[in-house]
């Protein structure tokens, strides 16, 4: 007989820093994709992994510690298990934390589904001391264990084979587990008479008893309600306390029931080395100045080292453009030849440049996030960042925002809860990118004496972070308001990195940028090529002028021109003629696009210095139109690659949407004021 | 042994063992700290009482971090010796 292959749906549970996704990427290895959850922005990574007939298609579910329904992620984990009923759920267990780590197991447990518990790093638990008898531990939950070492690859085999077996195996009954004592077994079993029979009907009860917001949303029935009501209120009256309390101590309480008789502790001292590294890194006069170093080492790495990649990969698609344009006669202005050359190799460039920014930007944070050291820098900047509503970590992505915005935005996967993340997104384009520099590059010498032209830059990457700390405050008192999360939060012993892991997340977020960002930026580039070419000018119209003069009528002509033209009584109150309009929206493809339409616009052969253009300026306008024009730049509305990342990365447009339109209000607003009052001012 | 006063958690010096006795906080805060093992009756150890910087505690072999505010609504009873 032919051999079938078998499918397993196996889902991946642990608590945070359980090496959860250590054991993830031993068993899928690079075949993984990530997504996100349906409706919120909680990452689901998925990956299919080949054993004997089976073919496990595996599900890392959130880092949690618990299932109740106060976070987002213990949501997401429970409805999963519940509505998509995989055959196997492996719990992965810090073996050397091991009560923590099986309340989620023993919570699992009652949830009724088919478990196997992975011991892992079950080395570094043995190093310090920890004795298990896992035959007896496992008799004594009713469960199969496995012990496994994620990063060393032990135990995977034994990991798997265990899943499988479990998979055809008739489940268990394990919704009875922890026995809550006479009181609570009374209620419980009342209650759970009024369930006729339901498969974990148990397990309900005991959600309703602990008064869960999202089961008791989901029981319409009101007798049953006010049963449950009942019942709260008498167990409250007897332990003078909530019921959710004491059955979290029920559990806990079997657990370590279940520890004394089969884990034994010979030496104290699991955290010791970490202790001592800690007293250095978070101490009070060390602490910030490590931090300041490492991030500018990030920084430095990001964006020094990606220049080199980002070279290449500008000369190659340069190299590409220039052969593909040597298909056509030289001079011919062929439409195709355009499309391609600067519709699509160009906007493909454009996409692909960010690549070695976005992959050495997370191999760095995957080294902070595997040391241990991303949970301490957290509270290093947490004083600072508190003040403005945000969290320590949110000081990463922002200072990103200064090398360029797109891997800003998508650092803030680091902040879990959600309001933290929303609001860094929204305030990250207003820390000064390096695009914006460029623009800074031309106004300023081209306004400001030699000596201003150090504080004006200075001035202006101050105003974009001040702009920021009081939109921070802003949104989080009014749409994003609610209390940040009580910080409770497990640190994890330092421990060193492994170079699979970095990797593989090196290469998860290139792979997310370029899919799910790429497609929609080179799109949206190709229609702002086709909005600055289009309508074409009449071929006789251009024909007594030159090279450079023609390249003026045709871009005023254009979509864009047109649109510049249009909005110069909108934008002359800020002091910006049809000109610098028409620069302001081809600089949505890019910030620093606006110094080359500006050359367009001032009929700048490509060939002349970037004086001969600062010279025509500085003669046009006055310092006080050039100084707007950099506030209007820094502020106003980020590119598409930042609208359409913030898109991919809040999962709604609604956010990309508000943050392009909060920014350009914003934007005309401060720049309104500062123009009218330079205005009044010089008389 | 000594039997001290109860006293709430930021006036514990680092290093000293405590056994928790109550949390003086609402339904939701209190039911998240029970899933972390902060219990009544547990006993841990403070390991920085954060001046400045993180409030630390070692609670069954693990490290936890707790925001101020919270620390300051546990109430503990030292149990050294």
């Amino acid at each position: 007989m032919a051999e079938k292959i078998k499918k397993i749906i196996v889902a991946l549970a642990g608590n945070p820093n359980s090496g959860k996704t250590t054991i993830f990427n031993s068993l899928t290895g690079m075949r993984q994709h990530v997504g996100n959850y349906p409706g919120v922005t909680v990452e689901k990574k998925q990956g299919l992994c080949r054993y004997q007939d089976y073919e496990l298609d595996i599900i890392d579910l959130p880092g949690t510690y618990s299932l109740t329904a106060y976070s987002t992620e213990e949501v997401v984990t429970r409805n999963f298990i519940i509505e998509q009923k995989p055959d196997v759920v492996v719990d992965v267990i810090d073996a050397s934390n091991i009560e923590r780590n099986l309340y989620l197991a023993v919570q699992l447990m009652e949830l009724n589904v088919p478990l196997v518990l992975a011991f892992n790093m079950s080395d570094i638990a043995r190093q310090r001391g920890l004795v298990f008898d896992i035959e007896k531990l496992s008799t004594l939950l009713g469960v199969k264990i496995v012990q496994t070492v994620g990063n060393k690859q032990q135990g995977i085999d034994e990991l798997l084979k265990a899943t499988v077996e479990i998979s055809q195996q008739p489940r268990k009954d394990y919704a009875a587990i922890v026995k809550y004592g006479g009181e609570i077994e009374n209620e419980i079993e009342k209650l759970q008479q009024k369930f006729d029979e339901l498969h974990n009907s148990r397990w309900i009860v005991i959600k309703l008893l602990e008064q869960d917001a999202d089961v008791s949303k989901h029981i319409q029935n009101q007798e049953i309600l006010s049963a449950v009501q009942n019942s709260i209120k008498h167990l409250n009256t007897i332990f003078a306390e909530e019921p959710e309390i004491i059955i979290a101590d029920r559990r806990y309480g079997f657990i370590s029931g279940a520890c004394q008789e089969a884990v034994k502790n010979t030496i104290e001292g699991r955290h010791n080395r970490s202790d001592m590294i800690d007293t250095v890194i978070t101490n009070k006069i060390l602490g910030l100045p490590i931090f300041i170093a490492l991030m500018y080492i990030v920084f430095d790495l990001t964006f020094r080292f990606g220049e080199w990649p980002m070279g290449w990969l500008e000369s190659f698609f340069g190299w590409l453009g220039q052969t593909v344009t040597g298909f056509w006669p030289t001079g011919s202005d062929n439409v195709l030849k355009s499309l391609l050359v600067d519709g699509i190799i160009g906007g493909v460039g454009g996409v692909v440049v960010f690549l070695p920014n976005i992959m050495l930007l997370f191999a760095a944070i995957a080294i902070l996030e595997d040391s241990g050291y991303m949970a301490r820098a957290a509270f290093v900047t947490d004083r600072l960042m508190h003040k403005i509503g945000l969290h320590g970590k949110s000081f990463i992505p922002m200072l990103i925002g200064f090398g360029c915005s797109v891997p800003a935005i998508m650092a803030c996967r680091i902040l879990e809860n959600r309001r933290n993340r929303i609001t860094t997104i929204l305030i990250t384009p207003l820390m000064s990118c390096g695009a914006r520099l460029t623009i800074y590059a031309l106004i300023i010498p081209a306004f400001f004496r030699e000596e201003w032209r150090g504080p004006v830059m200075w001035l202006i990457y101050f105003i974009g972070i001040a702009l920021a700390v009081i939109s921070a405050k802003i949104l989080r008192i009014t749409l994003l308001k609610g209390e940040t999360i009580p910080y409770v939060m497990e640190l994890p012993p330092y421990r060193m990195p492994t170079l699979k892991a970095v990797l593989i997340h090196m290469w998860e977020r290139g792979w997310l940028y370029l899919k799910k960002a790429g497609t929609i930026i080179l799109l949206l580039s190709i229609v702002l090529w086709v909005a600055a070419r289009y309508p074409r000018i009449d071929v006789d119209k251009l024909a007594n002028l030159n090279d450079t003069d023609a390249q003026t009528a045709m871009l005023k002509h254009s979509v864009i021109g047109r649109a510049g033209v249009t909005l110069e009584p909108i934008l002359k109150p800020l002091g910006f003629d049809y000109k610098i309009a028409t620069a302001l929206i081809g600089a949505l493809a890019a910030k620093e696009v606006f110094v080359a339409q500006m050359g367009i616009v001032y009929a700048v052969t490509e060939h002349e210095d970037v004086s001969v253009l600062q010279k025509k300026l500085s003669s046009d306008y006055t310092p006080l139109q050039g100084f707007c024009i950099m506030l209007f730049c820094l502020i106003s509305a980020p590119c598409i690659a930042t609208a359409v990342i913030t898109r991919s990365e809040t999962g709604a447009w609604k956010w990309a949407i508000l943050q392009f339109g909060g920014l350009t209000a914003m934007a005309y607003i401060v720049t309104l004021v500062v123009y009218q009052a330079g205005m009044i001012l010089s008389g | 042994m000594k039997i001290q006063e109860q006293t709430c958690l930021t006036n514990i010096t680092n290093g000293t063992k405590v056994r928790l006795l109550k949390i003086d906080a609402g339904r939701g805060l209190k039911a998240r700290l029970a899933a972390m093992g902060l219990l009544a009756g547990v006993e841990f150890k403070v390991i920085n009482n954060g001046h400045p910087g993180p409030f630390v505690i070692g609670l069954k072999g693990s490290r936890m971090v707790l925001g101020r505010g919270m620390a300051g609504k546990i109430i503990v009873k030292s149990s050294e010796s």
